[in-house]
């Protein structure tokens, strides 16, 4: 059985220029201990469906769906405290954008110990010690100085790396990731990617992985969802996907690299659908 | 000395010292961020930054765009020694230099419509009338990708790569000269990497614009850059063009870059599959 299973999900959302649909009849499914990359252009609802899962959307959303279950529970239909006592412990995120989703007044080391204490129980001693070694393990440099530090001193990538140590810090069930490595160069990447993989390989956490890197997707995914414009335009096992990928769009992502130009100019999607006559 | 031999911008021994604060087991000090960092940038031309994660990238970058002064050294654009703590930039300073900031959302105001947001340098530091803002902001929006009916929206009703996108259109509404990017393309998906990549280029070579480009995606500094600066803990540890460093990276860093590098060939993809369907095997029997 899936641990997460949404069938059929739509978000709208209402503007000042009527109702824009971000999410259109998305399915996602993903087991425990499975790696489900979802790759995709920008702005094609990726970010938008996991909000909605995570019951995070603004009022302006309406959401929809045939099923929408965790461990076999009706997400949509759980109380208030449920969702508490689900979201932020069983089920996790790392935001796409990690500055904004820390608090500005508070330490990173507060942030994370408040985690440890509420969802573990943890003792401060305890919540501290814990939060040295998560900063450790996602290769924050100098954690005894950086937990005391406030978001805007650390670097980029060092925000990033917090909140991914904050999302780990409850050992959760599924993790859903953002694009949790573009502030990183390719060794951090791998340092974390290694982490991730670990985690899931030991506790069997389900993962959940937005990215538009292919070389991410390369070297995590079981399976790979491919959006674009708000639909799913392919679903296949990685080895497939990156063998035999059907769709242009697919096509495209995998020859858009820019390792692949040719001259001084770099193909973008619509030159290969042009190219495709699609 | 002709005209043209003047960079653009030029840093000489840039230092940039961070006060940390204390606690009640530490006594609060300074870190040295940048330890003295030389580079010239000319007229049309691109320099990357690439360095590991905390090397002060970001920092540099800042100062070079005039919203961070340094502690020690001097900065030059285009010849004259500035100093924002001594005086800050005015109108026609601001216009000629300015930055694409690594986090979008932060240097967004959330309550400013993303027309306002580009619109606003053009109130500031111009008297260009409204409606050829309005044209202008609009002819910006589509340039990067996005649709006019975008103008009314506010910044959080967009995508990640969508804000950076808004946030890379407002630092060109006032033609600078030079820009400062920062990681402005990390948070895209290819196409539209491919797409910002290409109109800056385009624009680069239409206006002689100047890039200082922060990225850690080295694929992304062999596309755009003419030299290239790898920075290290706040030091400068390897410096030179583009095809130097890629043909013969001298510094361990640059090197463990290249060799970390994810693979995509479906060799390697088939291999790693094939090790977890093992080892789940394992597991379950
Ligand atoms: N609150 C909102 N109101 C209106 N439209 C919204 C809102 N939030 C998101 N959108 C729109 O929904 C679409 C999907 O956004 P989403 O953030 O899911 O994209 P994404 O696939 O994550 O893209 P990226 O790779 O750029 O992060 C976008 O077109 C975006 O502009
Ligand atoms: N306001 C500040 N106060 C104290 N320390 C700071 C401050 N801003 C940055 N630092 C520290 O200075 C160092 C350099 O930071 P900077 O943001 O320049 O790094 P970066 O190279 O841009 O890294 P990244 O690739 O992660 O964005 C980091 O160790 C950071 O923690
Ligand atoms: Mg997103
Ligand atoms: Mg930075």
């Amino acid at each position: 059985m899936a641990l997460l299973n949404i069938r059929n999900l739509t978000v709208k959302f209402a503007t000042a220029t009527g109702s824009f649909t971000a999410v259109d009849g998305i399915d996602v499914h993903v087991d425990r201990g499975e790696v489900l990359a979802i790759v995709g252009e920008s702005g094609s609802g990726k970010s938008v469906s996991m909000l909605a899962v995570m019951g995070l959307l603004p009022d302006t959303a309406t959401i929809t769906a045939d099923e929408m279950t965790y461990d076999g529970r009706d997400i949509s239909k759980l109380s208030k405290a449920e969702r508490r006592r689900l979201i932020g412990r069983e089920i996790t995120m790392i935001f796409q954008e990690p500055i904004a989703s820390l608090n500005p007044s508070f330490t990173v080391g507060f942030q994370i110990e408040e985690v440890l204490r509420l969802n573990l129980g943890l003792g401060r001693k305890e919540a501290h010690a814990r939060a040295l070694e998560l900063f450790r393990a996602v290769g924050i440099p100098e954690p005894e100085v950086k937990i005391r530090a406030y978001p805007h001193q650390l670097s980029g990538g060092q925000c990033q790396r917090v909140m991914i140590a904050i999302a780990i810090a409850s050992n959760p069930r599924l993790l859903i990731a953002d694009e949790p490595t573009t502030a990183l160069d390719v060794t951090i990447q791998k340092q974390i990617l290694d982490l991730l993989m670990k985690l899931q390989e030991d506790y069997g956490m389900a993962l959940i992985l937005i990215t538009h890197d292919m070389g991410v997707v390369a070297e995590t995914a079981d399976r790979v969802v491919v959006q674009y414009k708000g639909k799913k335009m392919e679903e296949a096992e990685v080895l497939n996907l990156f063998e035999a990928p059907q769709h242009p769009y697919t096509r495209a992502l995998l020859s858009a690299l820019p390792e692949h130009a040719t001259g001084d100019r770099l193909p973008t999607v619509s030159d290969f659908f042009q190219q495709a006559g699609a | 000395m002709m005209g043209q031999d003047i960079p653009v911008v030029e840093g000489r021994a840039i230092v940039r010292d961070y006060h940390v604060p204390g606690s009640i087991f530490a006594r609060g000090r300074d870190v040295r961020a940048l330890k003295g960092i030389d580079f010239r940038v000319d007229k049309g031309k691109t320099l990357a930054i690439v360095g590991e994660s905390g090397s002060g990238k970001s920092t540099l970058a800042r100062i070079i765009a005039l919203i961070d002064a340094p502690t020690g050294g001097e900065l030059r654009i285009a010849g004259e020694a500035v100093d924002i703590h001594r005086r800050r930039p005015g109108p026609a300073l601001r216009s000629k230099v300015q930055m694409v900031f690594q986090n979008p959302y932060g240097s967004l105001n959330p309550r400013q419509k993303v027309g306002d947001v580009l619109m606003e340098p053009l109130v500031i530091n111009t008297s260009i009338p409204a409606t050829e803002r309005r044209d202008r902001a609009e002819a910006m929006l589509k340039k990067v990708g996005l649709q006019p009916e975008h103008f009314n929206r506010y910044p959080h009703m967009f995508s990640g790569g969508q804000r950076q996108r808004i946030a890379i259109a407002r630092a060109l509404m006032l033609n600078p000269s030079l820009l400062v990017l920062d990681e402005p393309v990390s948070a895209l998906d290819l196409s539209v990497q491919a797409q910002v990549l290409n109109l800056l280029a385009d624009l680069q070579d239409e206006f002689e614009l100047t890039y200082v480009f922060v990225s850690h995606d080295l694929s992304v500094v062999r596309y755009i850059a003419d030299d290239v600066m790898v920075i290290s803990k706040g030091e400068a540890v390897e410096q030179g063009s583009r095809e130097a460093l890629f043909a013969n990276p001298q510094h361990p860093y640059t090197q463990s870059l290249f060799a970390a590098t994810p693979v995509t060939d479906v060799e390697a993809i088939r291999t790693r599959v094939a090790r977890r369907k093992a080892a789940r095997a394992a597991v379950a029997g």
